[in-house]
């Protein structure tokens, strides 16, 4: 597709630690177009923060990183830490879980902003304040000059990633990367942070990759969902289509496993047993294959592919889950 | 049925320090608390960051102990008990914590981690001991031969935990607080701890104080549920009462705040979020402390603070001077299902 912002072909990271070799991801491909909402969900260590690191060129020089990541064309991989400067910021932007750590403890909010405006953009001083209080009223950060002036001690949670968020979008960005963005926040704060996301989004055309653990959350706001494992991506769908027609085993065992508000109280959950692979350890056949219950002798042979087997629904099954999944 | 545990008019308060250890102020982290909880009951207690409720399983198990109100479990009020007479009431009263690797020691391995209450009450010979201990490892799941000798680094995050409830059920407690125990924990391993939870409940008999933010997964364990905000106590009731028919508008919020992943559900609208930010602890709004971010908010609410009063269903307890339905009883069916949103308009 010529008109892809983001097209990820076979990307691969490993790190080498200790003289062993793990295989973070293990080759994935996927395209996302402008304005687009993905979110990536999977465990901790299925590889969707390699990944996204990956998209941002943050990964450290002990990672290798190899396959191809075109932005608008342009091949991010290998690039230099000049142009990777430049790519950050302008191209896509980062936003990451704990608000506490990602601003500097000792600069006024304000400034925090203005830095990201004037490495990016040619602005005067006046002109770059004026851009952060405006940014600050775009993440409805209620008295935005007073704002300007204050810590990030000074802040609450809540508020401190709306900063961030301006951050991010100070250049506007054609793809903002959502890193477990609201898991540190409160149910409440939560929603708000998501729906001012979404407003942001189609305010300004941005794209937005949500890395996500909850399935649930990724449902309810991303359009599109891609569930990762072990360092590949085992299902792309439709929200909608994933939990009317599931097809994974692995994503109906996430499904199942997430406590509802329609159960009856004490029901037992669903729930497989196993755990997640060593990743420094890399065996033929599918990943899951170990923990599946419908596991066949070929699933530990060969591992399936990701192949769109119904139109806008990706899978890498053998067996998938039938249509009497679907209810 | 008597209790198993009843708290009244807890209090809890923490005195903040200024500048060369002058009295900074007084934060009043749960204030006037009461419910009770029966014998093999599971209390869910719901609410935000800064609404008292870890507070609130602290101030129960006297870490540290309450300021002012009863706490009587099994007929015993613990509030003023010495450090010395604690110590058996604290055979009865575990807990299991938030972060495992935290309340686990680095050094120790499994087996003795999960010995050492027995070791601190001096229960059994050394062999009974390891027969105890072997038999719970087995009971949460792990087998006793090859993890007994490991140390918490060796074990992932849900292995750790099931390490601490192990310790937790070693001495045969009757009721178990338990403050966020599944939440660092990734969604199959939470639902496996989860199951763990449900079967020890109907094995053993326990009770349990459920502390957890997410709504849904407290429905799942509980049987009644509490809704703190800001120290305070919104509502109280039984699982099915609040969640098909929320009175306090606090609890609707937080229920409209949960993802739902139904795909006919689509994008919630913004007016049904709660706008707004807890306000600071140290100077709480008069009145109804949730009246700052309710939509219903009145200058009644301002004035008088809402005491927490029965209302619809049996044992169904709100704190609001204008709840969200009538007094009428609630009725069963998938109609009461469609009340929240109907009431909101």
């Amino acid at each position: 597709m010529a008109d892809a912002l983001l097209e990820v072909s076979d990307l691969r990271v490993r790190f080498r630690s200790r003289g062993s070799v793990v295989h973070a991801v293990q080759g994935i491909d996927f395209t996302l177009e402008p304005g687009q909402t993905l979110a990536i969900i999977g465990e901790s260590g299925s590889g969707k923060t390699v990944s996204a690191y990956a998209l941002m060129g943050l990964l450290p020089s002990t990672a290798q990183v190899s396959g191809s990541i075109r932005f608008k064309g342009v091949e991010v991989v290998g690039l230099g830490e000049k142009e990777l400067q430049d790519h950050r910021g302008r191209n896509a932007a980062m936003v990451f879980q704990n608000p506490e750590r990602s601003l500097n403890p000792t600069m006024k909010v304000g400034n925090q902003i203005t830095e990201a405006v004037r490495r990016h953009l040619p602005l005067s001083r006046e002109q770059a304040h004026e851009r952060a209080v405006e940014l600050l009223r775009m993440v409805r950060i209620p008295a935005a000059e007073r704002r300007f002036h204050e810590y990030p001690h000074q802040l609450s949670g809540g508020m401190r990633q709306r900063v961030i968020i301006a951050i991010a979008l100070a250049c506007e960005p054609a793809l903002l990367i959502a890193d477990e963005a609201t898991t540190a926040l409160d149910v409440t704060t939560q929603a708000q942070i998501m729906n001012l996301l979404l407003d942001l989004q189609q305010e300004l055309g941005t794209a937005l990759l949500m890395i996500s653990h909850d399935l649930a959350l990724a449902a309810s706001y991303a359009e599109e969902v891609m569930v990762m494992y072990a360092g590949r991506i085992v299902e792309r769908a439709g929200a909608g289509d994933l939990f009317g027609n599931v097809r994974m085993p692995y994503t109906r065992a996430l499904l199942d496993a997430i406590p509802r508000t329609d159960l009856e109280p004490h029901v037992l959950l669903p729930v497989i047993g196993g755990r997640p692979p060593d990743l420094s350890a890399v065996v033929p056949g599918c990943a899951f294959a170990p923990r599946c219950p419908d596991a066949q002798a070929d699933c530990r042979e060969q591992a399936p592919p990701l192949e769109q087997h119904e139109m806008g629904h990706w899978w890498a099954c053998w067996h998938p889950c039938g249509k009497e999944a679907a209810s | 049925m008597t209790a198993l545990l009843e708290v009244r008019n807890l209090v809890q308060e923490f005195v903040l320090r200024d500048y060369g250890g002058a009295k900074g102020g007084v934060l009043q982290a749960v204030s006037d608390v009461s419910f009770d909880l029966s014998a093999g009951e599971t209390l869910g207690i719901v609410g935000e960051t800064g609404s008292g409720k870890s507070t609130l399983a602290r101030s129960v198990i006297h870490a540290p102990p309450p300021k002012r109100g009863s706490v009587i479990f099994q007929g015993k009020d613990l509030v003023g008990l010495s450090h010395r007479a604690m110590k058996p009431v604290r055979r009865d009263l575990q807990m299991v914590f938030q972060d495992p690797f935290m309340s686990l020691d680095p050094k120790w391995t499994v087996s003795r981690i999960v010995a050492e209450p027995l070791v601190a009450y001096a229960i059994g010979s050394r062999a009974d001991r390891r027969e105890r201990v072997n038999s719970l490892l087995d009971l949460v799941g792990l087998d006793p031969a090859s993890y007994g000798g490991r140390r918490p680094r060796e074990l992932s995050g849900g292995q750790a935990q099931r390490v601490a409830i192990a310790r937790a059920l070693v001495l045969e407690p009757k009721l178990i607080l338990c403050d966020e125990p599944v939440s660092s924990l990734d969604v199959l391993v939470q639902a496996q701890v989860l199951n763990l939870f449900e079967k020890l409940r109907s094995e053993l008999s326990l009770s349990y104080l459920f502390i957890a933010h997410d709504l849904a997964m407290v429905r799942q364990v509980s049987d009644r549920v509490a809704v703190m905000y800001l120290g305070k106590l919104c509502e109280i009731g039984p699982v099915r009462d609040i969640y098909r028919r929320p009175l306090h508008p606090y609890t609707l919020a937080l229920l409209e705040s949960i993802p739902n992943p139904e795909p006919a559900a689509g994008r919630r609208e913004a007016d049904r979020v709660i706008s707004g930010e807890l306000p600071s602890p140290l100077d709480p709004p008069s009145g109804c402390r949730f009246r700052t971010r309710c939509p219903r908010a009145q200058e009644l609410c301002a004035a008088q603070t809402p005491q927490l009063r029965p209302l619809g269903a049996d044992g169904h307890l709100v704190a609001c001077h204008f709840p969200l339905s009538g007094a009428a009883p609630a009725p069963a069916g998938s109609q009461a299902d469609t009340q929240p949103a109907a009431v909101k308009r």
